[in-house]
């Protein structure tokens, strides 16, 4: 024991620090989430009432998962459902030979997060869950983020804990072999949870969370515990986006496309961080889908103007990312970049190819683009179509009024000429 | 843990097959269910006739009813079953993929359960 005093701030600090490193272990040894977290719970209380006495341990992870997982123990002793757990009471698993090594416990971390992004979760349970055990947020807190009741989003992670019981999803990091197959899914968990915090920065909810800190958190703790290039593109790609977040709209609140962003603006440390991440992923996984994307945003962030931006390298980007992953949204925005590379009308024979694609009309962006690019290449009345075309689709708010000015400024320019 | 691999496809699919690809499925499915036994992951397992031979059969207030068909009308039909014995579900989830009929249809995994003891 040290004689470092411990004052409730420095419990709560540690709280902050090391509650999910002490959670995620807990649940290896209890085998159970619920009682995982009561157990830390416990433990921290415990911390509360000796540490202002003792001081705090050299060690006070171990020390938590340690007390966390006695009571765990004693409260399987106590339960009625001794059989189900005996092979746990009864392992020479002592609690206080619970190793301190930093190896062991990161990979419970990992292990917590391959579990929470479980492919046989729903995609809306793996969000609620990271956030919930891997971030640490109040269940108040993720319902409040994602918009959503909080008495749905307890029932979500309920369920969602009751499957992995049930149908026994493994608390285990893939086998080397399965990872390339499961890591995608932790990172599009991890991008979404990005994403959601991103498409509703429009400053109207004021938050005690922000979902893209939350996501580019756990992108980098993953970094330090799974150094694989897709991590690293993932968080390159986070860091380039979010640099944009002071120029993406004006003080009214209104969005700014990128070609009209006062780059100023934008955040040169984030920049830089995310070249940082980029260089690394470069290395290891120069055309896998995150590490593309990171290449595109790192193109737009470190051209000098909208003009200097190098759509040739761009469209080429595109195309490598088109091959990994086809999709209707990609060759959308290979188009324009086309159309930036070269003219309009080259970009909208591109999208020309899309019509068919019932997914892709119904896409407001679609229409948005189209309307753009037939815009710049003079065609007006073609464009105010698609603007309404893309205003009956559009969902989100400050979108559908972008959309709006858009039109209004057309029909101001059509209406001066005639 | 013990996992029920409930196989799914439409049976048009089968049934435009020609003799030699339903035999070849079927000597593929036998294939499977020897290396599943082997591996000492298999328990039991059967394939089905064809969704035409099912009926559907109700008790209500004691009286047996009895209705051609199956209890529901899918796109897929269930055409057999696995019960496996598997570590957790990324093994079952392994061991289904790959039953052959996964590559036409679907398999849907499920752990079992066991009844509470007797009173």
């Amino acid at each position: 024991m040290s004689v470092m005093p411990a004052s409730p701030a420095h419990i709560e600090q540690i709280y902050r620090d090391h509650s999910r490193r002490v959670l995620a272990t807990l649940i290896r040894l209890l085998n159970d989430f619920n009682l995982a977290e009561e157990c830390l719970q416990e433990a921290f209380i415990a911390a509360l009432r000796q540490w202002p006495q003792n001081g705090i341990p050299d060690n006070p992870t171990a020390w938590l998962i340690s007390t966390g997982h006695r009571r765990g123990i004693d409260q399987i002793r106590r339960n009625q459902t001794v059989r189900r757990h005996a092979h746990l009471v009864e392992s020479d698993d002592d609690p206080s030979t619970v190793e301190a090594d930093e190896t062991p416990i990161d990979d419970d971390l990992l292990r917590l997060l391959f579990t929470c992004c479980h492919p046989a979760l729903a995609m809306e349970a793996r969000v609620a869950l990271t956030l919930r055990e891997m971030c640490g947020l109040t269940t108040e807190q993720v319902a409040r983020a994602l918009l959503q009741r909080p008495t749905t989003l307890a029932q979500r992670i309920v369920r969602a804990k009751r499957k992995i019981r049930d149908a026994g999803i493994p608390y285990k990091v893939p086998d080397q072999h399965e990872l390339p197959q499961r890591l995608p899914d932790v990172l599009k968990v991890i991008y979404l949870v990005f994403n959601e915090g991103y498409s509703r920065s429009e400053g109207q909810h004021i938050l005690d969370v922000s979902l893209v800190d939350e996501a580019i958190q756990l992108a980098e703790s993953l970094a330090r515990l799974l150094p694989h290039g897709e991590v690293f593109g993932l968080a390159a790609l986070m860091y380039l986006q979010h640099s944009r977040r002071d120029a993406r709209q004006d003080q009214d609140g209104e969005l700014v496309t990128l070609e009209q962003q006062d780059r100023s603006l934008w955040r040169q440390k984030d920049i830089r961080l995310g070249l940082d991440w980029l260089a690394q992923a470069l290395r290891l996984t120069p055309v896998a889908p995150y590490t593309l994307q990171a290449s595109i945003a790192a193109e737009h962030a470190t051209a000098k103007s909208a003009n200097d931006t190098n759509w040739k390298r761009i469209v080429l980007l595109y195309d490598a990312l088109h091959r990994q992953q086809p999709s209707a949204v990609i060759t959308l925005n290979r188009a324009v970049a086309v159309a930036m590379r070269d003219s309009p009308q080259d970009g909208l024979r591109l999208l020309e190819q899309l019509n068919s694609s019932k997914e892709v009309l119904s896409y407001h962006l679609f229409h948005a683009a189209r309307a753009d690019l037939l815009r710049r290449a003079g065609d007006l009345e073609s464009a105010r179509l698609a603007y309404q075309q893309a205003l009956t689709l559009v969902v989100q708010e400050p979108e559908r009024r972008f959309l709006a000015r858009q039109l209004r400024l057309l029909e101001e320019q059509l209406a001066s000429r005639s | 843990m013990k996992y029920v691999a409930l196989v799914y496809y439409q049976e048009s699919l089968i049934e435009a097959m020609t003799e030699q690809e339903w035999h070849d499925l079927n000597q593929e499915c036998i294939a499977g269910v020897e290396r599943l036994t082997a591996e000492g992951k298999y328990v039991t397992g059967q394939p089905l006739q064809p969704v035409t031979t099912a009926t559907t059969i109700r008790v209500r207030n004691g009286e047996t009813l009895i209705t051609d068909g199956p209890f529901a009308e899918t796109k897929e039909q269930l055409a057999g079953f696995y019960l496996l014995e598997a570590n957790d579900l990324d093994d079952a989830i392994r061991l289904a993929s790959r039953i052959p009929p996964a590559r036409l249809g679907s398999i849907e995994v499920r752990p079992t359960r066991e009844l509470p003891p007797k009173d």
